[in-house]
């Protein structure tokens, strides 16, 4: 540790810090434009200038500056900084005036305007008026993407953007050309953004430069009401903030929390917004004569009624989608039960994941923040750019700090960090865990972390790869490296509650299958496909697949209209609360499989969130301690049953990472965001 | 400086002949593995060489794909050093000192030359001889005012000789490069003043002077 004195205060660093965190350690804040926690520094905006006692005779950007290259005093006494002198002041002062030379003053028709750096920097540490009289620069807007606004002139080059995409993306979308007063920001002559972080850049930027293109215009910060929620986008369950105004959602920004998203979020968690709005499904509907009518909930409950009660309960089944919470399926399993049903899966894709074997054959055992100690990575069928860009940007990292031999068995992507493909098929694993040449590489890892996709588990030898993978993941100490990247939200929660068939009961694949069922329940299940034969009532928020196969739509709530629990892949438990109202009559699920189970005579027991939380938490108790990773039992890994490997490339399940659920599917940006990446693919393809 | 941007026609492509891709390896292999993109500005330069003294967006890409490096990176760098052109240039590409001592010595007369003859900065003549750029110092200071052509300097430069200069160049006559007043690289123009007890006879060959070839006449035509 390091001591240092800022304004009279002695505080103790590690001798690494920058005089910036050292400054704050001690409880002074230090303006800064270019500096940011999770960017290398770059120290070219001088705001954050100090003055140094024994240093230069001239102010030291602090950012750039760390404490053990400050030297003691003559008689060994702790370095002095000063954050609050005339020499300070006068220095941010001077700064800030040359930033706002070619600043425009449109903070009046700027987005930002409201939660502007430079705004507030301005107003606190800047002078009242302008010294300059000569002409501003202008610099063209440039396009970078369908998801970002550009208003160059506003930019100050702080060159957050740029280290964005090129250290946490890894794609080196952006960069600055020309030098001195051209020099300008931009994408290689003017490509859109290739990242799916790519959305993140304009809450770094410090000004009103880089805004998000679909919230141009739409409203100002303090108009919203900012409801915290986790996304659902992927089964990271990142911290997020909706903003609403009035009932509607107007935009998510993702919220700190370290262990999961530490601040960012993907584009498809952010930009998701507009299919919140459209091809929504406001009133139940009645599909008579072969066309969905609009119907009242008494109507709909009716026939639903009329169809329960005429069929047996082995023809009966319940299928539970990707973005549902844990209130709606455990409602939807209560009703289950009630009737006597045993058909219910949670596992639409037909992924070989069982919670009778534990916990731990499920989660991701070695946790998000594990990402951060593992010694080596092998990744089995699955592509984590896609299927959680958040947690590939976290490996990324890892990756960059060296020392971190990944291997991959499945697609060979760009992952945005180099590694080894190791084959495509489950062959290439069962060389791995013979310990052969990767194998090596990991049995000698103390914290080797086994990245195993659903693609890798969605196939019919899905258990034996799991078995496979658990051995060469197996807990080693305190260390479980076995870890399941889910890409539905909803999953682990329903493996959590056990939304799987019962004894005897049929699985999601034979539930579709002509004949099996005669009443067949979607709980917001849209990536299934229910042969004709069965009668099937749809329990969602967005006209998609499933609402198109309906005989009844029943119109629920979409993530951001419900408080709900949701279980992330490594088994947070965590709550998101409601930002807005469903639309029109739509109402929470689990309240629709409430009012449903009084029509069918079979009353369920809750009356309220309260009571259904009570029930859940009665039956599972883990899932009481919200923000908390329940210990699961690694043990039972070893007895995971192995079986005969198959052949056939591990392909990840996700084939365009901007139209993954109903929701993404109804957004018209997703759908611009598709349509560019598909651009690209063709145009590389055609090279 | 004003802003650069690629130009708006370009070629459909751009290989490095087999010489040049030889050099530009041995240039690569003199930095460690994985540090490839050190060797970025010589590969440019070499680039521009090549492609008549400019650089084409296919160049900027093969660069970027030989050293691995990503397209913005290497368009920065183009964009950042003004010595890349980014569009083309005359056969005779003049690069005009206009820094205060070349100023205070007269290159306000060559400016106005080079306006009346080729035209604004950047524009190429019709016959695709001249274009122009005023640069800031070259590091000619004591013989103000100068010019650099291509690769050459000449310097001691005033309105007559200037005017002369292109006319030979226009015209494909030899002409010399260096002082166009009869100096002998930065020496004193009436020959050596100080130890000439040292230093030639004839009072005008400091150290390591070579008559034969400062004498020489040469064509300074890529």
């Amino acid at each position: 540790m390091a001591r240092i004195i800022v304004d009279g205060i002695e505080v103790d660093v590690p001798p690494e810090y920058t005089l910036l965190q050292a400054c704050e350690e001690a409880g002074k804040e230090i303006p800064r434009f270019c500096y940011h926690e999770r960017l290398s520094v770059a120290g070219n905006c001088r705001m954050c200038l100090v003055e140094v006692k024994g240093g230069p005779p001239k102010p030291t950007a602090s950012c750039a500056m760390s404490v053990r290259d400050l030297r003691p005093g003559p008689n060994g006494e702790p370095p002095v900084v000063l954050t609050n002198s005339p020499m300070v002041k006068k220095a941010r002062e001077g700064v800030m005036e040359f930033l706002l030379i070619n600043h425009p003053l449109d903070c009046p028709i700027c987005d930002q305007g409201g939660e502007c750096d430079l705004q507030d920097q301005a107003m606190a540490f800047g002078l009242d008026r302008s010294r300059y009289h000569e002409s501003k620069r202008a610099v063209e807007n440039k396009y970078i993407g369908a998801l970002v606004k550009t208003e160059m002139t506003r930019c100050i080059h702080c060159t957050r953007c740029v280290r964005f995409t090129a250290e946490v993306c890894g794609t080196s979308d952006m960069g600055a050309i020309g030098r001195g007063e051209d020099m300008e920001i931009t994408t290689y002559l003017e490509k859109a953004m290739t990242s799916e972080l790519q959305g993140n850049v304009t809450d770094l930027c410090p000004v009103g430069a880089l805004l998000p293109k679909p919230q141009n215009f739409r409203a100002r910060p303090w108009e919203y009401n900012k409801t915290p929620g986790v996304d659902v986008m992927d089964a990271l369950g990142s911290a997020i903030r909706i903003d609403t105004r009035g009932r509607e959602v107007m935009r998510i920004l993702p919220r700190l929390n370290e262990a999961v998203n530490e601040e960012w979020i993907s584009d498809k968690s952010r930009q998701i917004v507009d299919g919140l709005k459209t091809q929504r499904l406001d009133r139940p509907y009645v599909r008579e004569n072969g066309k969905l009518r609009p119907a009242s909930w008494t109507q709909a409950f009716t026939a639903i009624a009329a169809k329960v009660k005429a069929a047996a309960p082995e023809k009966i089944g319940f299928i539970g989608g990707d973005l549902s919470s844990v209130e709606d399926l455990f409602a939807a399993k209560a009703l289950a039960e009630s009737l006597g049903v045993k058909n219910i899966d949670g596992r639409q894709d037909g992924v070989k994941l069982d919670p009778a074997r534990g916990r731990a054959s499920y989660l991701f055992n070695a946790t998000i923040e594990g990402v951060d100690r593992a010694d080596a990575l092998l990744i089995v069928g699955s592509n984590p750019r896609w299927e959680a860009p958040v947690l590939n940007a976290r490996i990324r990292r890892r990756w960059r700090h060296g020392d971190f031999p990944i291997g991959v068995i499945g697609e060979n992507l760009d992952l945005t960090y180099s590694y080894t493909h190791l084959g495509s098929g489950p062959d290439a694993l069962a060389k791995v865990a013979q310990g052969e040449g990767f194998g090596e590489i990991l049995a000698k890892a103390e914290r080797p972390l086994i990245l195993v996709g659903q693609g890798a588990l969605a196939r019919e030898d899905g258990a034996a790869i799991l078995a496979l993978a658990a051995k060469l993941g197996g807990p080693k100490g305190d260390w479980t490296g076995l870890s399941i990247l889910h890409t539905a939200a909803a999953r682990v929660g329903a493996l959590d509650i056990g939304f799987v068939p019962g004894e005897g009961g049929l699985d999601a694949a034979a539930m579709a299958k002509a004949g099996a069922l005669d009443v067949a329940f979607l709980v917001g299940a849209d990536e299934i496909n229910v042969e004709l034969g069965a009668f099937v009532v749809y329990v969602g928020s967005h006209g998609d697949r499933g609402a198109h196969r309906a005989d009844v739509i029943l119109p629920g709530a979409a993530y951001t209209e419900k408080t709900g629990t949701y279980v992330n892949t490594e088994g947070r438990v965590q709550i998101s609360d409601r930002a807005a109202f469903p639309p029109g009559d739509a109402r929470e699920d689990w309240a629709i499989f409430r009012a449903l189970s009084a029509t069918l005579g079979k009353a369920l027991p809750f009356d309220s969130l309260t009571q259904l939380r009570a029930k859940i938490y009665e039956a599972y108790p883990w899932l009481a301690r919200v923000d908390a990773i329940a210990t699961s039992d690694p043990i039972s890994l070893a007895s995971l049953p192995s079986g005969t490997l198959g052949h056939g490339a591990l392909v990840s399940p996700i084939s365009d990472f901007f139209l993954t659920n109903p929701i993404a599917r109804a957004s018209r940006v997703m759908g611009e965001c598709s349509a560019l990446a598909h651009g690209r693919v063709t145009a590389q393809a055609a090279e | 400086m004003s802003v650069r941007r690629l130009a708006e026609k370009q070629p459909e492509s751009f290989e490095f002949t087999p010489e040049n891709r030889a050099w530009l390896d041995a240039q690569i292999a003199k930095y460690p593995p994985g540090r490839q993109a050190s060797a970025v500005i010589p590969a440019l330069w070499q680039a521009q060489k090549q492609h008549d003294y400019w650089l084409p967006q296919k160049a900027i890409e093969k660069v970027a794909d030989l050293l691995g490096m990503p397209y913005i990176r290497v368009l920065e760098i183009a964009t950042f050093y003004t010595m890349f052109n980014l569009e083309p240039v005359g056969k005779y590409f003049i690069q005009l000192c206009g820094t205060t001592p070349c100023m205070l010595r007269g290159s306000d007369d060559l400016i106005r030359i080079c306006e009346e003859r080729i035209g604004e900065q950047r524009h190429v003549t019709a016959d695709g001889l001249f274009s122009w750029l005023e640069v800031e110092c070259l590091g000619a200071c004591c013989n103000a005012p100068m010019v650099q052509i291509n690769d050459d300097y000449f310097e001691d430069l005033d309105a007559a000789n200037f005017t002369r200069l292109l006319d030979d160049l226009a015209a494909g006559r030899p002409v010399h490069i260096g002082p166009q007043n009869g100096r002998l690289r930065s020496e004193p123009l009436g020959g050596l003043t100080a130890l000439t007890d040292f230093y030639g006879a004839d009072g005008k060959s400091g150290p390591l002077s070579d008559m034969q070839a400062a004498l020489q006449p040469a064509n300074p035509a890529k």
